[in-house]
Formats: C-alpha cells, sequence, structure tokens
C-alpha cells in the first residue's frame, strides 16, 4: 500500500513541462559545452595519424622548452597578478571596514572603474602611457635619469591584469570583513585578545574565504586570459600558444589540444583549492543587531596617508581610461608624454568603416545574454523549486563553464563544428555567426545562473503557494509571480552576461570567420595590429567601454529601483 | 484605520449567501519524510460552518496537516474528504481551499487590490464582477481606502486583513488560517482574534486555525484538536479539554496542571480511593479504575483553598499539608507552590489589599475538593 502511493506520488511529480525543459537545457549544454570540451580532451590524448590512444602528445608538450617557459610564465605571471591585485586591495579592503573613512565613495567607485574596462583594450594604452617610452618613464628619465620597466615583457601583463582584476579581491575581501559581527571581536578582546594577536587569531582567519573566493577567480581570469598578453605582444604563455598553435598550424595539430588540457587542468586545480579553502567555512557570523567590525576615526596623519593610497590607487585604475581616451582623439603620439595633437578622425573612420563591429557586438551580447537569463531562470527553477531527478547536474554542468577557458571552448568549437555542413550554403557550421553566440552564451551562463539562483532564493514559496492555493496553475505562476519578483536579479543576469560578452575575445578570436561577422573585440584586435590602427581602435575601445559601463549602471539603476519598489530598505 | 471589519448592508452577505458550508473529513492520514514520521493515523471530523483548531507546540504536524488540506503535501496513506469528495488527487489551484499563510504572503510587485483580484483573475471571472468582488472583500476588512497601496507600505495588521480579504474573494469551500496572529502585537492579536471569529461568522465559512496558543485557540474556536508528535491527543469543546483532559499532555498544554504520583486502593467503603504520601484519601469515581493501579491525579490551581482554621476537611474533600517553597505575586492572586510529600503543588489564593503573604518555608494546609481532580493513568 505505502510503495504503491510512494509510486503514485513519484509519479505525480515529475510533471511533462518541467521534464521537457530540462531536456532542451540538457541538450544545449552537451551540444555547446561537453561534447566541445570532451572533443578537445580526447584529441590530446590521441595519435595524429593513427587516432589510438596515446601519451606522447603530453611528452612532448613537456620536452618542450617552449611550451615549458610558456607553462612556467603563465603560472608566474597568474600568480603575480594575484600578489600585485592583493597589494592594491587589501588597504583599500581594510580602509572602509575598519575605519570612519569619508572617502568610501571613491574606493566604491575603484571596485567598479576597472572592470568595465577589458583588460587587452587597456593594454595597448598602458604601454603609452607606461611602456619603456610611454610617458611616465620619459619624464622619469629627463628630470630623474632612471626608468622603471612596468610594461617590460611578463611585467606589463603583470601590471595590466592586477590593475584590471584587482576589485575581485576587493569586492570579496571588503564582503568578508562587512560580515564579521562585532561581537566576534568583542568577545576576543574580553578574553584578553588584542592589537596584531587579534587580527592574526580573530580577523583574519574570519575574512580568509572571502580573499582565497576572490583571489582564485584571479588567478584563473589571468591564467585564462589570451586578449592581454596577444596584445601586449607576450607569446610565450599559454593561452597565446595554444591559439598560435591552432591559427597558423591547424586544427589538426594536437599541440593546441594539449595546452587545453593544461589550461583546463589548471583551472579546475585553482576551483579545487579554492573550495578546500571555503569548505566548512561558511561563516554567516553576523547575528541579531551585529554589524560589521567596529570602526574608529582616523587620527589626522593616518587620514593624509589614507587618502594617499586611495588616490595613487586611482590614478593606477584610471591610467588605461585616460590613456585610451587620449589616444582615440590623438593625432599622432610617440615619444611624447602627450599626443602632438587632437583629432576626432579616428571616430569618424569607425563610424564609415567599422559600424558593423558594433552592431554585430551588439547583436551577439544581446542573444547570448538574453539564451543565459532564459536557461539561468528555468534551471534555477528546476533546482530550487522541482523535484525532477536529476536536476542538479544541470547546474553543475553549466558552472563547470567557470572552469573552461575560452581559447579552449574556440578550439572546442572549430574541431566539432569544422566538419558539420550548413544545410543550403554547404558552409561549416563554425563559420555561422550564431556558433559565435552559443560560444558567448556558455562561457557567460555561469554568472547569469548565479544571479538567477540567488534572485529566486529570495523569493519565498509560500509567495508560490499563495497563488496556487488561489487557483493559479505552476505555470502561471511561474508567469504571474515567480518572474516578475525575480525579475531585477534576472535583469542583473542579463546585463552582467551582456557587458562582458561585448568585451569577450578569447573565444571569439577562434570563431569568427569574416570581418563582416566579427564582433568589436576582434575589430579592436585586427586595429591594434598595426600602428596607424591604433587611434581608430582606441576610438573603438571608447565604444566598448560606453557600452559595457551603461550596462552596468543601467544594472545598477534597476537593481536598487527594485529594492524600492519591494520596501527593502525601510 | 477602521479597525473592525465594517458591517455593510451588502457585501458580507452578498458573499455569505454564496457560500455554502460544508464539513471536512480526515481519515487515516499517514506522512513521513524519509524515515521521518510526521502525520500519525489522524483521523477528524470538522463540521460545516466549524471554527475549528489545531493546537500543539511547534513541530507536532499541525502546519503538515494544514497544508495537506491545501494540497503542499502528500499522504502517503489515507484521505482528505471536503464535502464528502475525495480531493487527495487534486493539485493545489484545484481544490477552492483559501489558506491565509503565516507570513501573509503578499505579492510584493501587485498593488493591494491586484492581490486581492489574482484569485479570481485565474478563475477567468469577468471583469466587471471581479471589481465588484474585490471592492466588496475590500470593504469586508475595512480596507478600501487602501487599496492602490502596495503591500510593504501597509502595517502588518493591515497586511493580514489583505490576506484575510484575498481568500475570501474567491469564496473559498473552506478558509485555513496558519498562524495568522502570530506576526502581530500582543494588543493586535486580541482584537483581531474578534474580528476573525465575526468574520467567520458572518460568511458561515468551515475554518481550521492553526495554533500554539492554547488561549487564542480557547476564545474563538468551537473545537479544538489537540496535536503532538503527529498524533490527535484529544478533540473537544475549549472547555471539555480543560475540564477533562484525556492524558497528562492534553491537561498540561491547556492550562496549569497539578499531578501527584499514588496509587488506587479500596476505601473500605466499596468505593475507590486515591492514595500517596503527603495527602489524605481522594475519593475516586468507582467507573473505570481499577484498585491497585499506579497512575497520576491532575487538577488546577483553583480546586485548591488554603485552610488556615485548623478545622477538618470539609466532606468531599482530601487535605494536603506541605510547605511554601516559593510564591509568585500576581496582583489579583498569589500562587503558591508547594511541597506536597516530596512534589510540587501550585495554589492560587485570592489576593485583597493588607493580606499578609505566606513566607517561604511556612507550613500550609490545602483542601482539594475531590469530584474536581481527575485521575490519570498516565
Amino acid at each position: 500500500m505505502t510503495s504503491l502511493a510512494l509510486t503514485r506520488d513519484r509519479i505525480a511529480r515529475v510533471r511533462p513541462g518541467p521534464a521537457l525543459a530540462a531536456l532542451l537545457i540538457a541538450a544545449f549544454l552537451l551540444l555547446f559545452l561537453v561534447v566541445p570540451v570532451v572533443q578537445v580532451i580526447f584529441v590530446a590524448f590521441q595519435d595524429k595519424t593513427t587516432g589510438a590512444f596515446t601519451l606522447v602528445n603530453f611528452a612532448d608538450f613537456f620536452q618542450n622548452d617552449l611550451f615549458m617557459r610558456s607553462f612556467g610564465n603563465s603560472f608566474y605571471v597568474s600568480a603575480m597578478s594575484v600578489v600585485v591585485a592583493s597589494l592594491l586591495a587589501l588597504p583599500l579592503a581594510y580602509l572602509t571596514t575598519r575605519f570612519e573613512f569619508r572617502g568610501s565613495v571613491l574606493i566604491q567607485s575603484l571596485g567598479i572603474i576597472p572592470l568595465i574596462m577589458p583588460p587587452f583594450i587597456g593594454a595597448v594604452a598602458m604601454q603609452l602611457l607606461f611602456g619603456r617610452n610611454g610617458s611616465v618613464n620619459l619624464l622619469l628619465r629627463d628630470h630623474f635619469g632612471f626608468s622603471i620597466p612596468f610594461m617590460e615583457g611578463l611585467n606589463g601583463v603583470i601590471f595590466v591584469q592586477s590593475i584590471h582584476y584587482f576589485p575581485f579581491i576587493l569586492i570579496n575581501l571588503s564582503a568578508s570583513l562587512k560580515n564579521i559581527d562585532r561581537a566576534m571581536e568583542e568577545s576576543a578582546q574580553n578574553l584578553g585578545c588584542h592589537g596584531f594577536r587579534l587580527f592574526r587569531r580573530i580577523v583574519f582567519p574570519l575574512a580568509m574565504p572571502g580573499y582565497v573566493a576572490g583571489a582564485s577567480l584571479v588567478f584563473i581570469k589571468v591564467f585564462d586570459d589570451l586578449g592581454t598578453p596577444l596584445l601586449l605582444n607576450v607569446n610565450d604563455m599559454l593561452a597565446p600558444q595554444a591559439y598560435l598553435r591552432i591559427s597558423s598550424i591547424g586544427i589538426a595539430d594536437p599541440m593546441g589540444y594539449v595546452i587545453s588540457v593544461v589550461l583546463i587542468a589548471c583551472s579546475l586545480l585553482a576551483l579545487w583549492v579554492s573550495a578546500l579553502a571555503m569548505r566548512g567555512k561558511d561563516y554567516a557570523t553576523v547575528q541579531r543587531g551585529g554589524g560589521g567590525l567596529a570602526k574608529r576615526r582616523l587620527k589626522p596623519l593616518e587620514m593624509v596617508a589614507a587618502y594617499g593610497i586611495v588616490l595613487l590607487i586611482l590614478v593606477l585604475v584610471l591610467a588605461p581610461h585616460v590613456g585610451l581616451g587620449l589616444l582615440s582623439f590623438a593625432t599622432i603620439w610617440s615619444f611624447s608624454p602627450l599626443p602632438d595633437a587632437f583629432t576626432l578622425k579616428h571616430y569618424h573612420t569607425v563610424f564609415s568603416e567599422s559600424g558593423q563591429y558594433i552592431t554585430n557586438t551588439l547583436l551577439y551580447a544581446s542573444l547570448a545574454a538574453l539564451l543565459d537569463v532564459v536557461i539561468g531562470t528555468a534551471i534555477a527553477y528546476l533546482v530550487l523549486r522541482t523535484k525532477l531527478p536529476g536536476r542538479q547536474w544541470l547546474d553543475y554542468i553549466a558552472m563547470a563553464a567557470l572552469a573552461v577557458p575560452g581559447v579552449v571552448l574556440g578550439i572546442g568549437y572549430l574541431r566539432s563544428f569544422y566538419g558539420v555542413p550548413m544545410p543550403f550554403t554547404g558552409q561549416p557550421l563554425s563559420n555561422f555567426w550564431l556558433i559565435l553566440v552559443f560560444a558567448l552564451a556558455i562561457r557567460r551562463l555561469p554568472y547569469a545562473l548565479r544571479a538567477c539562483t540567488a534572485a529566486l532564493q529570495q523569493v519565498s514559496s509560500s509567495l508560490e503557494e499563495a497563488a496556487e492555493n488561489l487557483g493559479a496553475t505552476k505555470l502561471r505562476t511561474v508567469g504571474r509571480i515567480v518572474v516578475p519578483l525575480m525579475s531585477g536579479g534576472i535583469l542583473a543576469g542579463f546585463v552582467t552576461s551582456f557587458a562582458t560578452a561585448a568585451v569577450e575575445l578569447s573565444a571569439t578570436i577562434m570563431l569568427v570567420h569574416s570581418q563582416s561577422d566579427a564582433p568589436l573585440a576582434y575589430g579592436l584586435y585586427v586595429y591594434m595590429q598595426s600602428a596607424a590602427g591604433r587611434g581608430p581602435g582606441a576610438a573603438l575601445g571608447i565604444f566598448a567601454v560606453i557600452i559595457v559601463g551603461l550596462g552596468t549602471y543601467l544594472s545598477h539603476v534597476v537593481i536598487e529601483r527594485g529594492r524600492r519598489d519591494r520596501g527593502q530598505d525601510h | 484605520m477602521n479597525h473592525q471589519f465594517s458591517d455593510q448592508r451588502f457585501s458580507p452577505a452578498a458573499l455569505a449567501a454564496q457560500i455554502e458550508s460544508v464539513g471536512v473529513d480526515i481519515e487515516g492520514v499517514n506522512l513521513s519524510y524519509g524515515s521521518n514520521h510526521v502525520l500519525k493515523d489522524v483521523n477528524l471530523a470538522i463540521k460545516p460552518g466549524e471554527f475549528f483548531a489545531f493546537l500543539g507546540p511547534s513541530g507536532c504536524g499541525k502546519t503538515t496537516l494544514l497544508r495537506l488540506i491545501a494540497g503542499f503535501n502528500t499522504a502517503q496513506r489515507g484521505e482528505v474528504r471536503i464535502g464528502g469528495r475525495d480531493i487527495s488527487g487534486l493539485p493545489p489551484h484545484r481544490r477552492d481551499v483559501g489558506m491565509v499563510f503565516q507570513s501573509y504572503a503578499l505579492w510584493p510587485h501587485m498593488t493591494v487590490r491586484r492581490n486581492v483580484a489574482f484569485g479570481l483573475e485565474e478563475r477567468r471571472v469577468p471583469r466587471a464582477e471581479i471589481e465588484r468582488r474585490v471592492d466588496a472583500a475590500l470593504e469586508l476588512v475595512g480596507l478600501k481606502h487602501l487599496a492602490d497601496r502596495r503591500p510593504s507600505q501597509l502595517s502588518g495588521g493591515q497586511q493580514q486583513r489583505v490576506a484575510l480579504a484575498r481568500t475570501v474573494v474567491i469564496e473559498p469551500k473552506i478558509l485555513l488560517l496558519d498562524e495568522p496572529l502570530s506576526n502581530l502585537d500582543a494588543k493586535l492579536r486580541v482584537q483581531m482574534r474578534q474580528e476573525l471569529l465575526s468574520l467567520q461568522r458572518k460568511l458561515g465559512l468551515t475554518t481550521i486555525f492553526v495554533t500554539h496558543d492554547q488561549e487564542e485557540a480557547n476564545t474563538i474556536c468551537d473545537r479544538i484538536a489537540v496535536m503532538e508528535d503527529g498524533r490527535v491527543q484529544q478533540v473537544g469543546t475549549p472547555q471539555d479539554l480543560y475540564d477533562h483532559p484525556a492524558n497528562l499532555f492534553v491537561a498540561g498544554f491547556l492550562g496549569t496542571a497539578n499531578v501527584l504520583d499514588g496509587a488506587v486502593r479500596d476505601d473500605g467503603a466499596g468505593g475507590r480511593a486515591f492514595v500517596g504520601t503527603g495527602f489524605t484519601p481522594v475519593a475516586l469515581p468507582a467507573a473505570g479504575v481499577e484498585t491497585g493501579a499506579g497512575g497520576k491525579l491532575m487538577f488546577r490551581p483553583q480546586n485548591l483553598a488554603i485552610r488556615a482554621d485548623g478545622q477538618p476537611p470539609a466532606p468531599g474533600h482530601a487535605r494536603l499539608t506541605g510547605t511554601v517553597r516559593h510564591r509568585e505575586f500576581l496582583g489579583a492572586s498569589i500562587r503558591y507552590a508547594v511541597d506536597v510529600g516530596g512534589q510540587l503543588v501550585q495554589v492560587d489564593a485570592p489576593h485583597q489589599a493588607g493580606d499578609a503573604l505566606l513566607p517561604p518555608d511556612a507550613p500550609i494546609i490545602l483542601d482539594l475538593a475531590a469530584d474536581k481532580a481527575r485521575f490519570l493513568r498516565q
């Protein structure tokens, strides 16, 4: 009797609608994420001619000096970027959370400004400002007789990357410092602990998970990044090597695949280390009435030092933007601290000959973002609100995209879809522009998914039950209650996906087949290849910054308004 | 703010005219989450038009049972019938069972009016009729003037009324209230429970009320099912449960209960008596009590009287001797905790200005009216 009732129960639970949605999403993830990545891994272990299983490719990789040097360089650059980014982020996080500091708004802006400019766009401008013959070194040499190799070789990559990515550490670290309950600190003081000991034994361990989360993210981002080293002409790193092997030797060459596997393995390793550090340390330490660490006023001298640090970092952070702006208006800018003269012709050039880059970007990024929020919302709903067997796997697989570098996804798409002819035209499927949209969607899905999941978690399930109780079907409840209440989060997910997809280069550069199908990031890369193209390239970069900045601002406005409407900030 | 449900000529009557009271029958319901057996053989018959309470401590299964009726849980065994019809297979949206959630569950993205109209829109009621019925429901709860506000702009009491209006506007067959008063402050709670009762009487709607507060249940419900550990312990009117509890749990949950350990003996005159240390034998009604059985004697603090005059107990009374352990000054009365043969007993002494209080460790003599005490096997 019980078992019979249980069966009836289980049958009743698996409704056709969610099951169908789950199947469609699973098919999409399988086709555009799992198959290409598995394909790449498979080829890396395959003999080039016979197709048999082999480890020869890996042996070749580890015996090749160039590859080993690239491997070492990638590791060194990523680790150093984490160190430099931490040096930038730590004082800022400490200032906002421990002191009554009026400059907090400045620090918050510091946390956003770098993110609205992809690092590879800023790279060229940074070269002009900080390079061997850049503004800063020219001035230093003229007045003091020495120069600083900010941008020499790997230094340049580290410099550009850490300025771009330090907000990840700043945001995570500030959040976890803010979440430490004052009572945690006070009870330690009450028991006789103070000063640096207090910081080392209580504050630092409690803030650790946030720091590790931010740091591992920076490590992965830098390790996987293709655009910045390419634009700085640093080729002996792993991602550029993978790209160069495939683009110069061809998609049959196994080394590109081996490098891809190494990239994936390192991403997984970094994610695993961060998961290990976070395990069992979900410190939700703010208790009733608590709120952040005790803050104290700065003494006058400390105040001067604090503003000094914040302004210095602000200058660094704004440098790429200023440099790019100057470059986009410059006639000639070479061997001089500032451009010789200013002009609008680069913008004219971009409008007249490169309008397609901008329209393509808007089209691709919005389609990809739309796909992301639709899939993200569906997965969030399936995971949190249904009992569908295996629903958790959709989440896992979608999140796995985090560990897949853009280059690898690009290579996987080429390998998987090059041999598939399109209906009617007979062109390879990998040349079809929609493939680019799918690649962007897969790349940005983890962010959209987390935004949607967080939004749904905030919708109390009794709101849905009330709707059902009053006669709404599940589907109507989703349409009238769930989605409207999630709209803030969905929109935030859309804008994040859109803004980051708009300036994605790693996967794009592998998949762009013709100039007419190319998005902005690709156009920028092409422009920057020649000295004459730098002006228009910078102008195009300014467009990218405006698109991303506007998107970020809009999502901020929408989220704030949603919060106000719901009266969450009484 | 209008604190009384308005007694308009048409609105409650118009709603009540269309609502035909139905009963709810719960038969042999068992529900488990994995190995956690939450509801155990629950049987209840709730009469048409009754204001019925599920009363019990948290975790007793009362909310689970309520959600089962609404269709948000599935029982492994047993059935629920509303108006004689088995609804076990129906999804929540087809049950016509109105539920007011503990958190009210008002949709923050809709105005009060849209919230109340929701159920009617889902039922494809013509627009003009929706407007009319929403107005009537809002008038019923006295909130018509706030129809265009958002839920976040209302006070807790107002939100509660909106939730009620939203539920009764669909003219449900029965009304389920999940701890509806728990989020209100003490004063508003007392007022709202009278309003709930008068609304329920006007509509004649069979209503089930879940609460952990015995005072709430006692003051407004016709009958109460006391639940504990997934089982219904006893069903009855508030007075029934208080005066004739079926077991120690019910006795203790519905008020202060004094419990003495002892055993049943023959009183030598053909009757039965309860004996133990510290008190003279208490005469028991003969029916259903066996000589020699161990058990407990339960009585309320007000069944005891303090005797200061040294006279022997009146007929039908037993005498308890003990010492005062501590006392609580309650104003109208003083509650003494008295040690009787090693067991604590509470007694209420009425208080007048100028009365002297007994100090701790003072000897005290108490008389118990035997017919008010109740023998419980366990």
